[in-house]
C-alpha cells in the first residue's frame, strides 16, 4: 500500500474540506477513500467530483428514470449511449437527443446557448449520424424582468451563431416566459440525425492495446469543472462563475462533423465518444467502463492551447469540439490524414489495457491510478425523500368572458406565450440543406426530408406545459408526452419515440423530488399507452436561485415518420375548407389555462386532465385521414384553446373563417386535451369515418375570405396577425 | 454540362448546390477543395454559401486568398461562368471579381426567410430564362448581406444593366435594394439569396431552378 501511496503524485493533499469544495458530501468523500484505498491525488479527486456530480451520475434521478418505458419494436438504442437510435426503414435510422445548457446560458447567454447546440450536435454525429435538423425549447423569466431581454437576445444569437454556421437547419421549437424562470432560464437543444443502421457507432472501448486517439480542438482552461457548476443552485454571485462556461467554435465543429463522418465511412473506428460534460474524464471513464477495460493516457500528448496546464486541468477542461476515438490497430495514419486534411488536431494519447484501471501520466509522473468500474458502478445513487404535490383546489368561479370573444382573442394572441416568435426563428437558418418541408410557424411539427433521394421525412416537435406540471405533475407529465404525440399526428406522421429533458429545482427538497416523481409517473403512463418510448434524455436539477425553483419542466422532444412528405399537412387555411373539431369535446376546462392567466390574472385550479385512451383514438384517426389525403389543414387545440387555434390557422395563410360557435369562455378558450381542428374539402367522408371509429366530430365553420367571423362579430385576419407579431419585436426594442 | 463546386472549410450550402446542379444538369458536379491549385475542366464554377474559415474576419476575406481562387479568377477571365451565392458572393467581392462590399444587415441580426426578388435583367447566361421585371420567391439566409457601393458605382451598375436582382422591399439595408450583381462581361453573378434551395416544389418552390436551366442552355449553345 505504501508503495502505491508514494507513486501517485498530487499537487496538494486531499482532505474532506477540499472534497467538499468539489461538491462531494462527507459520505461521498468516504466512499471515494474506500475505492481508492489510499489518499487520493488532486487529479483523482477532480475525476471523482466530476463523475459523481449530479450532471454526470444522475444520482438523484436514476431510480426514477428506470420507470420510463424505453423499448419498442423500432428502437435500436435506448438511453445510455450518446443519443437514441430508432429504425426508420430502408436501412436507415434516426438518431436524436435533447440536452440542457441552462446554467451556463444564464451566466453567459451567447456562449452558453451556442455550446449547448455544439454539444448536442456532437452527441448525434458521434453515433455515425449526419445531423439534419436542430430544435430548441427555451424558457425565460417575466418579459419585464430586467435581465430577460439580455438573455433572450444572447441565447437566440448564440443558438443561431452556432447552428447557422455548422449548416444544420434549426427548424422549430418553443419559447415561453414565466416569472418562475427569472433566476434560471432553460435552454434545451435537440439534434436529429440520420444514419445507416449498419454504420452506427457506439462508445464501448474494445481491443487490448488499441490506440486511444484525441481529435478536434486543443484543450484549454475553459469550462473547468463545468459539470460541477451545473449541479448546484445559484445564489447572487452566479456571474462570478463565468469562467466555468465553455467557449464554442462552430467552424471547428463543422470541420469535426465532416472529418468524423469521413473517418466513419472507413473501417478504422472501434468506438467513439464526444468530450462533453466533464470532458476527457467522462469520455475516457465511460468508454473504458462500457468495454470492461482499463486505459492508460499520457496527458502530455493531449493537444493544449495554453502552457503549463496541470493534469487536473486537462482532465476537467470542457473545451469544446473534441472527440475521443478508439482506433483499430494500424489505422492511425489513415485517420491522421483525414483530420489533418480538415485542419484539426490529432494525437494518439494512450492505449487500452486489461487492468481495469484508469492510469494517467504526464512528464513521467503518475497522477492517477483508479479502478474504472467502481468509479461508475459505485457512484452514489439516492432515493431522495419526496412528497406528492397536493391536489389543486377546483376553480372558485366561472370566469366568464369579460368582453366580446374576438376582443379577448386579439388580446390573448398578443401575450407572451401566444405571440409569434418570428423575431426568434428568423435568426435561425431553417432552410439550409434544402430539405425543410415545413419550418417554423407552418405546422404543428417541423417536417424535414430524410435526404434528397427520397420523399421520406421526419416530423419533429418539442413540447411541455410547465403551468400544468406545477399544479399536477402527473397530469403535466402525461400532457407533455401526449402533446408531442399529438403534434406529430397532426402533420400526418407516425410518432416513433421521444427524448426527454427533465428540468427541475433542487432534488434535495422533498417537494421538488415529488414534482420529479409525479412527472415521471405521468410520462411513463403516456409513453406506454401511446407506444412512444423514451430513447434518450438528460436531467437538469438545481435550477433554483436563492431557494426559488423553476416550474417543473419535463421538456419532450418527439420524432415521427412520414413515408411521403407530400402527404404532410400544415396549419395554413385555404379558401373553401370545412372546419371540423375532432376529439372528445371536453368540459370547457379553464383551470391553468392561458385565458385564466392572461385575461383574469389567475394561475389556479387543476390542469386539464389527459384521457390517454381517447388521445390515442383521436390521433390515430387524424393521422389516418391525413394519410388518406382528405385533410388540407390541421392543427391541434393547444394553449389558448379552440378560438386561438383557429386564429393561428388563419394567420398562417391570411385566409379567414366563419365560425358557428357559442360565445362561451370554456368552449372558446378552454384547454381540454386530445382535440384537433381539421380543414377538409370532403367533410362528409371524414365525418363518416369518424362515426365508424367512434370519434366525436363537430362542424365548427368554413374557411373563406380574409376575416375571422364569430356569429355577427368579425375581425380582419391581418389585424390579428399584426397583434400576434408585434409583441416580441416591441419587447426586444424596449417599447413594452 | 459539367459544373464544379468549390468547397472551403466552413462551406455549408455546398451540398445544396451539388443537389441543385445534379437535379438540373443530370450530372453530379465536381467538388473542388480550397487547397487545389488547379480546377477540373468545367463549364460553370459555383462558390457556395456558408461561413468559409469561420468568417471570424470579414466574410469571405480569408477564402478570397485560398489557392483555388487564383484558378477561379483565371477561369473567369477566360469567360467561364462563375456563380457566387451568399458566402460565395462575399468571396467574389473580397476577391475583386465583383465590385462593392457586403456589410452586416442593417438590423444587425442574421435573417432567414423566403424573399421576393425582382429580376432586373435577363441579359446574362444565368438569367435568360427569366423575364426582366418578373418577381420570384426564393430563400435567403445571411447576417452580412447588406450590399454597399458608392453612388458612382451604383450608377455604373445601373447604367450598364448589371443589377441582376433587387429585393422588392427593404430587406437588409442594401443600397437600392440590390440582391445580386453581374460582372462587366455578365458571366460572373453574385447574389445573396439561395436559388439552389428553390429547385423543388416540396422544399421551397422552384423559382430558383430557371437560373440553373438558363446556364445549361447558355453552355449548350
Amino acid at each position: 500500500m505504501s508503495q502505491v501511496l508514494s507513486r501517485v503524485h498530487s499537487e496538494r493533499a486531499v482532505d474532506l474540506e477540499l472534497a467538499r469544495e468539489h461538491n462531494l458530501s462527507t459520505d461521498e468523500y468516504e466512499r471515494m477513500l474506500r475505492i481508492v484505498g489510499r489518499a487520493p491525488s488532486l487529479t483523482e479527486l477532480g475525476i471523482f467530483s466530476a463523475m459523481w456530480s449530479e450532471h454526470c451520475s444522475y444520482k438523484s434521478s436514476r431510480v426514477w428514470l428506470k420507470k420510463l418505458p424505453t423499448e419498442g419494436p423500432r428502437v435500436i438504442q435506448g438511453p445510455g449511449e450518446n443519443a437514441g437510435v430508432v429504425d426508420i426503414g430502408d436501412g436507415q435510422a434516426v438518431v436524436f437527443k435533447m440536452e440542457s445548457h441552462n446554467h451556463p446560458s444564464f451566466i453567459e447567454p451567447y456562449q452558453g446557448a451556442a455550446t449547448g447546440v455544439g454539444g448536442i450536435l456532437r452527441d448525434v454525429f458521434t453515433m455515425g449520424a449526419r445531423p439534419i435538423a436542430n430544435m430548441n425549447a427555451l424558457r425565460f423569466g417575466d418579459p419585464n424582468h430586467p435581465k430577460t431581454k439580455h438573455l433572450v437576445s444572447g441565447v437566440v444569437a448564440g443558438i443561431g451563431g452556432y447552428g447557422n454556421s455548422v449548416g444544420v437547419p434549426t427548424v422549430g421549437g418553443e419559447t415561453e416566459f414565466h416569472a418562475g424562470y427569472n433566476g434560471n432560464i432553460l435552454v434545451n437543444a435537440m439534434t436529429v440525425g440520420v444514419a445507416q443502421t449498419d454504420r452506427i457507432f457506439y462508445s464501448a472501448a474494445a481491443g487490448l492495446g488499441n490506440p486511444v486517439v484525441y481529435v478536434g480542438s486543443k484543450t484549454g482552461r475553459d469550462g473547468i469543472r463545468g459539470a460541477v457548476m451545473a449541479s448546484a443552485e445559484f445564489s447572487g454571485d452566479s456571474e462570478a462563475k463565468r469562467p466555468t462556461v465553455q467557449v464554442g467554435d462552430p467552424f471547428t465543429e463543422k470541420l469535426l462533423i465532416e472529418a468524423c463522418l469521413e473517418l466513419m465511412a472507413t473501417d478504422a473506428i472501434v468506438s467513439i465518444q464526444d468530450m462533453g460534460a466533464a470532458g476527457l474524464t467522462s469520455s475516457s471513464v465511460e468508454m473504458a467502463d462500457k468495454g470492461g477495460l482499463g486505459m492508460e493516457l499520457d496527458l502530455g500528448r493531449v493537444p493544449q492551447r495554453e502552457r503549463g496546464m496541470t493534469p487536473y486541468e486537462i482532465m476537467l477542461s470542457e473545451s469544446q469540439e473534441r472527440m475521443l476515438i478508439i482506433l483499430k490497430p494500424g489505422r492511425e495514419q489513415l485517420a491522421e490524414a483525414i483530420f489533418h486534411k480538415w485542419e484539426l488536431d490529432f494525437a494518439v494519447i494512450g492505449k487500452l489495457t486489461d487492468t481495469g484501471r484508469l492510469v494517467l501520466r504526464m512528464n513521467d509522473k503518475l497522477y492517477a491510478d483508479l479502478p474504472v468500474r467502481p468509479l461508475v458502478d459505485e457512484a452514489p445513487k439516492y432515493e431522495r425523500p419526496w412528497e406528492r404535490t397536493p391536489a389543486p383546489s377546483p376553480l372558485d368561479a366561472a370566469y366568464d368572458l369579460p368582453s366580446p370573444a374576438l376582443d379577448v382573442l386579439k388580446t390573448m394572441i398578443g401575450t407572451a406565450d401566444l405571440a409569434s416568435k418570428r423575431w426568434i426563428w428568423e435568426q435561425y437558418d431553417s432552410l439550409v440543406r434544402g430539405d425543410t418541408v415545413f419550418g417554423p410557424g407552418q405546422s404543428d411539427a417541423a417536417v424535414v426530408r430524410v435526404d434528397q433521394t427520397t420523399s421520406k421525412a421526419l416530423a419533429i416537435t418539442t413540447d411541455c406545459t410547465p403551468r400544468y406540471c406545477v399544479a399536477d405533475p402527473v397530469q403535466g407529465g402525461r400532457q407533455a408526452v401526449a402533446e408531442a404525440w399529438r403534434n406529430l399526428s397532426a402533420v400526418g406522421a407516425l410518432p416513433l419515440a421521444i427524448t426527454d429533458n427533465m428540468n427541475f429545482g433542487n432534488p434535495e427538497k422533498p417537494r421538488i423530488m415529488g414534482q420529479f416523481a409525479g412527472c415521471i409517473e405521468g410520462m411513463a403512463e403516456a409513453c406506454r399507452v401511446l407506444d412512444f418510448p423514451v430513447v434518450s434524455g438528460n436531467v437538469s436539477l438545481y435550477n433554483e436561485t436563492d431557494g426559488e425553483p423553476i416550474l417543473p419542466t419535463p421538456a419532450i422532444g418527439g420524432v415521427g415518420l412520414l413515408a411521403d412528405a407530400h402527404r404532410a399537412v400544415g396549419l395554413a387555411l385555404r379558401d373553401g375548407l370545412t372546419l371540423l373539431l375532432v376529439g372528445e369535446p371536453g368540459t370547457g376546462h379553464l383551470g391553468r389555462t392561458l385565458y385564466l392567466r392572461e385575461i383574469h390574472g389567475k394561475e389556479a385550479g387543476p390542469p386539464p386532465p389527459v384521457d390517454l385512451a381517447a388521445e390515442r383514438r383521436a390521433g390515430d384517426f387524424v393521422r389516418g385521414q391525413i394519410q388518406a389525403g382528405r385533410i388540407q389543414a390541421s392543427h391541434d387545440v393547444g394553449g389558448g384553446g379552440l378560438l386561438v387555434a383557429v386564429a393561428e390557422m388563419a394567420m398562417a395563410s391570411g385566409v379567414g373563417a366563419a365560425l358557428e360557435l357559442e360565445e362561451q369562455a370554456g368552449l372558446l378558450f378552454g384547454e381540454d386535451q386530445g382535440r384537433y381542428i381539421l380543414g377538409t374539402t370532403d367533410p362528409d367522408a371524414v365525418t363518416r369515418s369518424a362515426e365508424q371509429a367512434k370519434i366525436p366530430v363537430r362542424r365548427i365553420g368554413q374557411s373563406r375570405g380574409s376575416v375571422l367571423a364569430l356569429g355577427t362579430a368579425s375581425i380582419e385576419v391581418a389585424a390579428l396577425k399584426q397583434a400576434n407579431e408585434a409583441w416580441l419585436p416591441a419587447l426586444m426594442a424596449g417599447e413594452i | 454540362m459539367q459544373a464544379a463546386v468549390v468547397v472551403f472549410p466552413g462551406s455549408n450550402r455546398d451540398r445544396d448546390a451539388v443537389r441543385a446542379l445534379t437535379l438540373v444538369t443530370g450530372r453530379a458536379p465536381h467538388t473542388v477543395w480550397h487547397h487545389s491549385t488547379e480546377l477540373p475542366k468545367a463549364d460553370l464554377i459555383v462558390l457556395p454559401g456558408g461561413f468559409s474559415h469561420g468568417d471570424y474576419l470579414r466574410c469571405g476575406a480569408m477564402a478570397a486568398h485560398s489557392p483555388v481562387m487564383r484558378e477561379v479568377r483565371a477561369a473567369a477571365e477566360r469567360g467561364i461562368p462563375v456563380l457566387g451565392v451568399c458566402n460565395g458572393f462575399q468571396i467574389l467581392v473580397e476577391a475583386h471579381l465583383l465590385p462593392g462590399a457586403l456589410l452586416r444587415n442593417a438590423a444587425l441580426k442574421f435573417s432567414c426567410k423566403r424573399v421576393t426578388l425582382r429580376v432586373e435583367t435577363s441579359n446574362s447566361p444565368f438569367l435568360r430564362r427569366y423575364n426582366a421585371g418578373e418577381t420570384i420567391t426564393i430563400p435567403s439566409a445571411h447576417g452580412e448581406g447588406n450590399y454597399f457601393a458608392p453612388p458612382d458605382l451604383v450608377k455604373r451598375l445601373e447604367d450598364e444593366d448589371r443589377v441582376a436582382f433587387r429585393y422588392t422591399y427593404e430587406h437588409n439595408g442594401s443600397v437600392k435594394d440590390i440582391a445580386g450583381i453581374l460582372s462587366e462581361n455578365r458571366r460572373v453573378l453574385g447574389m445573396m439569396p439561395h436559388p439552389e434551395d428553390a429547385v423543388e416544389e416540396l422544399t421551397g418552390g422552384i423559382d430558383g431552378k430557371r437560373l440553373f436551366e438558363s446556364i445549361v442552355e447558355a453552355v449548350a449553345q
